[in-house]
């Protein structure tokens, strides 16, 4: 029972937030926010698998998001919609219903393709040349996006919001905040057994001492290409659900501005620290949020604080460490599987 | 008919690789020194190009009534030094204020890169907040006439630019080469650990590389206002994202590098745009480079760091 008490803990708390929504105790901002948190948490910590964990330095984490977003929404509004673009439903759109997550995970898989891309450079390149590879994939995910005319290019691409009103249409429940809170609770369980099991456990040797950890076994490849791999794929998931969350995407959004804000989330928590991914995704989402009314200086303050942030506790929130290391007690309640309490 | 259009699109290369080319050296210098990535370099960029714009209006005459009356060029060469003595202030503000604090307290130089892009966005939208969104447009100071050689065109700045960067280059490689200073630049970047330890003093080397770095972007700055006279806040994020591709694509680190990437992104950029359609430059030109530095990883004039085990 001990052992899946975080999980039980965490499915309670989406419920609630379901029935707060449902009966109308949340407004639609507050709403909003909340998906933004989780959509912020699930980029933060997928990023804290390569920057962190493995210690690289991507920064084109929201080409991976535009890739998710962009296949999940095609697939969406092709499948489940009629559009002037790809013309009358494929499928009933009742259906999207039970469809929506198998697109989502395709919008994920087709992310995790292209961080092919930059996994298979990431064989021969580390550090700084791994960076601008990754950069180079941002654009060039942007580029090829606003050069394909018939997804809108450069003016965006819009029919998102048809899908969820059908699948509202089917039972009235406000499914992107389920399918929201769904994915940050599969995300975290996912890094969390991958980064604390023993083959997960060969991630953080790459950081520490590639050639030591070949030497000892670890298929450093193999290692490079799961972390980028699962890095992107949950990005493109975190695209597909932003795409239906906003009903309306372009590629202007997927800039290296969005890829910035991911890189602030997880070395605000701290490299390799997944509470702390958390923790500071849920931080910077409602500050942006708090300092909304400024408008731009907004973007003054914001960045501001980040650099006394980093001058007084230079290592983020909380630097190597997690949540249980600083309370053991809570040892008791995220238990490993092993019942070690 | 072909030989012209191919001069006339080198000539624009030329000078729009120039631009990156002077920006790169401010990243490659940074990095050889501190192995920072300062991605605030973009923003020095646009820093210098509004200081130039108020200069030159200032010497113009075009505030407070007092109009000294100067010739064009005279203010052009004005705008230029204080232009770069300035910037120079605002880069060195920087490090002493965001970037030497983390280097005291030892932390991973990943935290100064991201203190580095924090420093970027608050002079953009500092910027943005102070000046307004409005865009400005810079003072012309030199005839726009063009003038034809054989059918290529080609205005007065435009060989400004070009020669400038020339000089430059062969200014830099002259100090880093030859002085004390560049010197110690060279043997910091060689081993940085040793150097203190030589009675080195490793600060004013690391003010004097800002300084450097920033008068550089400054110039460039001013030069790319000249050569096209719109100014608005966000236009050293993308140029200075492509100044930092260019530096690694030479290999960073490199002065020569630095250069030579300038200018090969700038005949790429250019010359896919004159052969293909303009939205395509940015895809060909990056699938380029992810295709180059997957074959030659460490840029033209990198090195490999050996690593030890």
């Amino acid at each position: 029972m001990r052992s899946y008490s975080s999980i039980l803990s965490y499915t309670t708390l989406c419920a609630l937030a379901v029935l707060a929504t449902k009966l109308g105790i949340l407004n639609a901002y507050v709403q909003l926010v909340l998906m933004y948190v989780g959509i912020n948490i699930i980029l933060s910590t997928s990023l804290n698998i390569v920057n962190g964990y493995m210690g690289e330095f991507s920064v084109g984490h929201a080409g991976f998001m535009a890739v998710g977003a962009y296949v999940t929404s095609i697939l969406n509004v092709m499948l489940f919609t009629g559009s002037s673009i790809f013309g009358p439903p494929l499928l009933s759109p009742s259906s999207a219903i039970y469809l929506f997550p198998l697109t989502l995970i395709a919008g994920g898989v087709a992310a995790a393709l292209a961080g092919l891309l930059v996994a298979v450079p990431s064989f021969k390149t580390r550090g700084d040349y791994l960076a601008i590879i990754t950069l180079a994939v941002n654009y060039i995910v942007k580029s090829s996006i606003e050069n394909i005319q018939p997804i809108g290019g450069a003016r965006g691409f819009m029919g998102m919001r048809n899908v969820i009103d059908s699948m509202q249409a089917v039972v009235n429940l406000p499914w992107t905040m389920i399918w929201v809170l769904i994915s940050v609770g599969a995300t975290v369980w996912i890094i969390h057994r991958l980064v604390n099991s023993t083959y997960g456990k060969g991630i953080v040797a790459l950081r520490d001492d590639e050639i030591a950890a070949e030497i000892m076994g670890v298929n450093t490849r193999r290692m490079k290409i799961v972390a980028f791999m699962l890095s992107s794929g949950l990005a493109g998931i975190a695209g597909g659900l932003f795409a239906h969350v906003l009903g309306y995407i372009n590629p202007g959004t997927f800039t290296i501005m969005k890829s910035t804000e991911a890189l602030v989330m997880v070395y605000l928590g701290g490299m390799g620290s997944l509470s702390g991914s958390v923790m500071s995704a849920i931080i910077f989402t409602l500050a942006l949020e708090a300092f909304r009314p400024l408008q731009v200086i907004k973007w003054v303050i914001v960045p501001f604080l980040l650099i006394l942030l980093m001058i007084f506790r230079s290592e983020g929130i909380m630097g190597q460490r997690e949540l249980t290391d600083i309370f053991p007690n809570l040892r008791r309640w995220f238990a490993p599987r092993e019942g070690l309490a | 008919m072909f030989l012209e259009t191919f001069f006339q699109n080198l000539l624009n290369a030329l000078q729009w690789g120039s631009f990156y080319a002077l920006i790169a050296l401010g990243y490659t210098m940074v990095y050889g020194v501190l192995l920072l990535i300062n991605f605030a370099h973009g923003d020095i960029f646009m820093v210098g190009a509004y200081i130039g714009f108020f200069i030159a209006s200032l010497l113009l005459g075009r505030y407070a009534g007092f109009s000294p009356g100067l010739p064009p060029a005279l203010i052009f060469g004005l705008t230029v030094m204080i232009t770069m003595i300035i910037t120079s202030g605002v880069g060195v503000a920087i490090e002493r204020v965001a970037y030497r604090p983390l280097r005291r307290k030892g932390a991973s130089r990943l935290y100064v890169v991201i203190t580095a892009l924090m420093c970027g966005l608050i002079l953009e939208n500092g910027n943005l907040a102070i000046l307004g969104a409005s865009r400005r447009s810079f003072p012309q100071l030199f005839s726009n006439a063009a003038h034809n050689i054989a059918g290529v065109t080609f205005t007065n700045i435009k060989v400004l630019v070009i020669l400038t960067t020339v000089l430059v280059f062969v200014l830099l490689e002259a100090i880093v080469r030859k002085t004390r200073i560049g010197m110690a630049m060279r043997a910091i970047s060689y081993d940085r650990m040793a150097v203190p330890l030589m009675g080195i003093p490793l600060d004013t080397v690391i003010v004097f590389t800002f300084a450097l770095g920033s008068s550089l972007a400054a110039l460039a700055g001013v030069l790319f206002a000249t050569a096209y006279p719109v100014l608005d806040p966000y236009m050293g994020a993308l140029v200075g994202w492509k100044a930092f591709i260019a530096a690694v694509l030479g290999g960073i680190g490199e002065i020569r590098g630095a250069i030579a990437g300038g200018f090969l992104l700038g005949f790429v950029e250019i010359f896919v745009a004159a052969f293909f359609p303009s939205t395509l430059r940015d895809l060909i030109a990056f699938s380029i480079l992810l295709v180059f530095l997957s074959i030659k990883p460490t840029g033209i004039f990198g090195v490999a760091r050996a690593t030890k085990i």
